[in-house]
């Protein structure tokens, strides 16, 4: 907007089209404000180490919330990734007790794919809802671990130690986790827009019946899709236990629809075609700040959480707002 | 009928001698729309049109695609509301507002689609329309279907049988006017000529029948008068007598009859080398019911046209073609080798692509120009990995200029023009250099200038020794692309035209299955009248 050559098009119209045109802005904005809030209410709170902390929280929410992206964008969605990432890390946990580490991270990934395989032939082939689908693995992953649990109950648990590393540790202030997230994001924006498959995740989103004309299989795309979010759900279950330390059987369930509710604010639709990982990131970011805002105004749990879901209800719908140039 | 002008007892004598004198007169008519319009936004789907039924009458309702039949048996029905006109039920100004009120009036419509519930069986279907189940059970086996059982789930029973059971729950209530569309298509013989037999039997009974059909036969053989409809407007209403089939068909297209316009098409003709294999060759094809037995050839380098009515089995045709639907019969050769298409992808790696009639069936609304041109050069699993975006960028922008699209718009295609959205579902079979390009319909709707260039990308690609099939529901665009016309009526081919006999008249004739050359006369019609469905 540095140019202000005098149009007939009235003010407001032309920031709306600024803004529709570059979603990401009033997302910042939005961050900033959050930011300041919190630095207002309890002065000094906001220096180096709030700032390692946040974004230390904010990566596994922020990974799991790609998963979001990327099924949303096909008009789906995975609430199988806190079973996923959950069952990772106890089967990680208790594995490498007795086996090598990397061989008990390959052995942790294995339940990972197959429930990513069962959601994407369920979608894809079956044409069960995603919704339904993922809701159903996810209990019987669930299941699953509670039969698991009781086998290796003698054996105990241990973290190995550079997951904990990864989880926690800073190296010059910055969070060692971002080494493993900055590749995954990358990865991920690239895969969106400069991919075959990312193409056709928008295609599938947005007309199905389209991309069939144009010689997309469907059951391809979506077994594909399903299985990279739930292996992405798994290597975030190893990320956060690193973080967490203690294995439990509930561990990445409260992330789930948190991560869901990052990628709607971030401008991600969840009929599909539209959205990217960019401004799911900066949701992860926002709902993390908010969770600490929400934390130091010393509320009773109950009206905090009902802040908290009214704040993510007003947010989108204002975002929607902005960024929809109709 | 006669024009009420204010007051005078001389006029109202004069009327009442002429309705005594002339028996038809004597009766008012049972149902008399007048001045008929709908519009939809810019788009006029009638102009002025009016109906005038009489009791005891079978009355066809005639008129080429898009004529406005459909939309003038919506308002009488009560689906959807006129902006102006007015209906006269037994001589009485009605606001038919909904179905409801149609039907209270004594209006009834069977549809081409079945109507009842699927998930229901069919006694809870009569339930919900309160219709006496005894008479229907008479009607259903006066219609030639004994054995029915009314607690069948409708979703169990075959098509042609429900279309039955539609008209015997019309029939059950007794309609003074009942209104038919294409009743008897998808009915095998047996049955429709029961129908046919009921049918005039109700209007002998002193009940009207308003009578929709693509067939002559059954008009000529079942109608008394027929209304002719044109882009809108009433042109005609007609007694229904032998060798009328002409005047019907020369109203049917107006004054279009002399003009016809004729390109490029002959420098092709020169240009092309005809392979002596065809680029495609269907044969004997089949698609469910609608579909029967369809065979051609399209040769490298030609552009053939498919006319027909709706609904005669040219979309089956397109989407088996396309790989979207499955034959249940017959072959289909690309370059001399048989294929079988389980999946669009297959008949675009075959070099086929499909561009529907419908924009929002081929594009991703909400994407970019660009997505969707390059969508199916992503398509195959090989091609899922990283774009070349260069390359990508020059096939992409050879091809919006090449069918200069309008791109200020391009970040979503849904901001793009109709016209410009048809092209983009055009120049992405380009910049995929699609070998044969199925076009159905696909300057339906807009604007005149954007039509042109599109006649003149598909007469170049033919030019290019690409192959074009191209259906079209506007006569007059075959004259200006296509060096072959297939006819297809009731999912057969019934006739193929060079282009150069292709003009309108023959081709609206082809396309109402009247044979070809001769003058319709009383030869054909005269077995009609003879056969059992014949007027007494």
């Amino acid at each position: 907007m540095s140019t202000t050559a005098i149009q007939p098009v009235p003010f407001g119209r032309r920031l709306k089209r600024f803004m529709a045109d570059r979603p990401l802005i009033p997302l910042i904005i939005l961050l900033v404000i959050l930011v300041v809030v919190l630095q207002i209410l309890r002065p000094g709170i906001v220096n180096e180490r709030w700032l390692a902390n946040t974004i230390k929280f904010a990566i596994p929410l922020a990974i799991l919330a790609g998963c979001q992206t990327m099924t949303m964008l096909t008009g789906g969605i995975d609430l199988s990734v806190g079973t996923v990432a959950t069952m990772s890390a106890f089967i990680m946990a208790t594995q490498v007790v007795n086996h090598d580490p990397a061989v008990a991270i390959l052995i942790a990934l294995v339940p990972a794919v197959l429930i990513g395989l069962v959601n994407g032939i369920g979608v894809g082939v079956f044409r069960v809802h995603p919704l339904i689908m993922t809701l159903g693995t996810s209990l019987i992953g669930t299941g699953c671990l509670q039969v698991y649990q009781r086998t290796v109950i003698a054996s105990g648990a241990k973290i190995p130690p550079f997951l904990a590393w990864l989880g926690t540790g800073l190296t010059y202030g910055v969070p060692n986790a971002l080494l493993l997230f900055v590749p995954i994001a990358v990865l991920i924006v690239l895969t969106l827009n400069r991919t075959g498959f990312g193409r056709l995740l928008y295609a599938v989103g947005d007309n199905e019946g389209a991309a069939r004309l144009s010689g997309v299989r469907y059951w391809q795309v979506i077994t594909a899709l399903y299985v990279i979010s739930s292996v992405l759900a798994g290597i975030t279950g190893l990320l956060y236990i690193g973080l967490i330390k203690a294995p439990s059987l509930s561990l990445a369930e409260p992330l789930v629809l948190p991560s869901v509710a990052a990628a709607v604010i971030g401008g991600t639709s969840i009929f599909g075609g539209r959205g990217g990982y960019t401004g799911t990131i900066i949701g992860a970011l926002i709902l993390t700040v908010l969770t600490t805002l929400l934390t130091i105004l010393q509320m009773p749990e109950g009206a905090r959480r009902i802040l908290f879901g009214l704040i993510v209800l007003f947010v989108t719908a204002a975002y929607l707002r902005i960024i929809e140039d109709r | 009928m006669s024009g009420r002008t204010e007051g005078g007892a001389v006029e109202r004598q004069q009327e009442r001698f002429w309705n005594e004198s002339n028996a038809i007169l004597t009766t008012n008519p049972l149902l008399d729309a007048t001045g008929v319009v709908k519009t939809y936004g810019a788009v006029v789907a009638l102009r002025n049109a009016s109906l005038s039924v009489l009791p005891g009458e079978v009355h066809a309702l005639m008129g080429a695609n898009g004529a406005g039949k459909s939309t003038l048996v919506k308002i009488l029905t009560g689906a959807i509301r006129a902006d102006a006109g007015h209906i006269l039920i037994r001589g009485e100004a009605r606001d038919v507002r909904s179905p409801a009120d149609a039907r209270r009036a004594g209006l009834l419509p069977v549809y081409q689609e079945p109507s009842l519930i699927p998930d229901l069986d069919v006694a809870s279907n009569l339930c919900l329309t309160d219709t006496p189940v005894e008479a229907f059970r008479a009607w259903v086996r006066e219609l030639g279907i004994p054995d029915l059982d009314i607690r069948d789930i409708a979703r169990d029973i075959p098509l042609a049988v429900l279309r039955v059971l539609d008209l015997a729950r019309a029939l059950a209530v007794e309609p003074d006017v009942l209104l038919l569309d294409e009743m008897t298509a998808a009915l095998p013989a047996n049955l429709a000529e029961r129908v046919l037999e009921v049918v005039r039997r109700q209007g002998d009974s002193g009940r009207s029948v308003i009578f929709i059909s693509h067939r002559f036969v059954e008009i000529s053989a079942l109608c008394d008068r027929a209304t002719v409809l044109r882009d809108g407007e009433t042109v005609g209403v007609v007694d229904i007598e032998p060798g009328v089939e002409e005047r019907i068909v020369e109203m049917m297209l107006g004054a279009r009859i002399e003009k016809t316009q004729r390109t490029a098409h002959q420098a092709s003709q020169a240009a092309s080398p005809r392979d002596s294999r065809p680029r495609l060759g269907v044969a004997n094809l089949r698609v469910g019911t609608k579909l029967n037995d369809v065979s051609f050839d399209l040769a490298n380098g030609e552009v053939a046209g498919v006319v027909a009515l709706e609904g005669q089995g040219q979309d089956e045709l397109f989407a088996a073609l396309a790989g979207s639907i499955r034959p249940s019969g017959g072959t289909i050769e690309v370059d001399g080798q048989p294929v079988k298409f389980a999946h669009p992808a297959d008949a675009i790696r075959a070099g086929i692509a499909y561009v529907p009639g419908d924009r929002t069936e081929a594009l991703t609304m909400q994407r970019s120009v660009r997505e969707n041109i390059a969508l199916p050069f992503s398509a195959a699993l090989r091609n899922w990995g990283p774009i070349s975006m260069a390359q990508e960028r020059s096939r992409v922008v050879s091809a919006i200029e090449r069918l200069q699209i309008d791109t200020r718009a391009q970040r979503e295609v849904q901001r793009l023009s109709g016209g410009n959205q048809q092209k983009v579902t055009i120049a992405r079979w380009i910049a995929a250099e699609a070998q044969t390009i199925l076009c159905f319909d696909p300057t339906r709707g807009i604007d005149v200038g954007t039509k042109q260039e599109i006649y003149k990308l598909l007469r170049e690609l033919a030019d290019q020794g690409k192959s074009v099939l191209f259906y079209t529901s506007e006569l007059e665009e075959v004259q200006r692309v296509c060096d072959r016309v297939i006819v297809i009526f009731g999912g057969r081919v019934v006739d193929v035209f060079p282009v150069e006999l292709a003009d309108e008249p023959a081709l609206m004739r082809a396309a109402y299955g009247l044979p070809r050359g001769v003058k319709v006369d009383v030869g054909i019609l005269a077995d009609i009248h003879s056969s059992p469905v014949a007027k007494p």
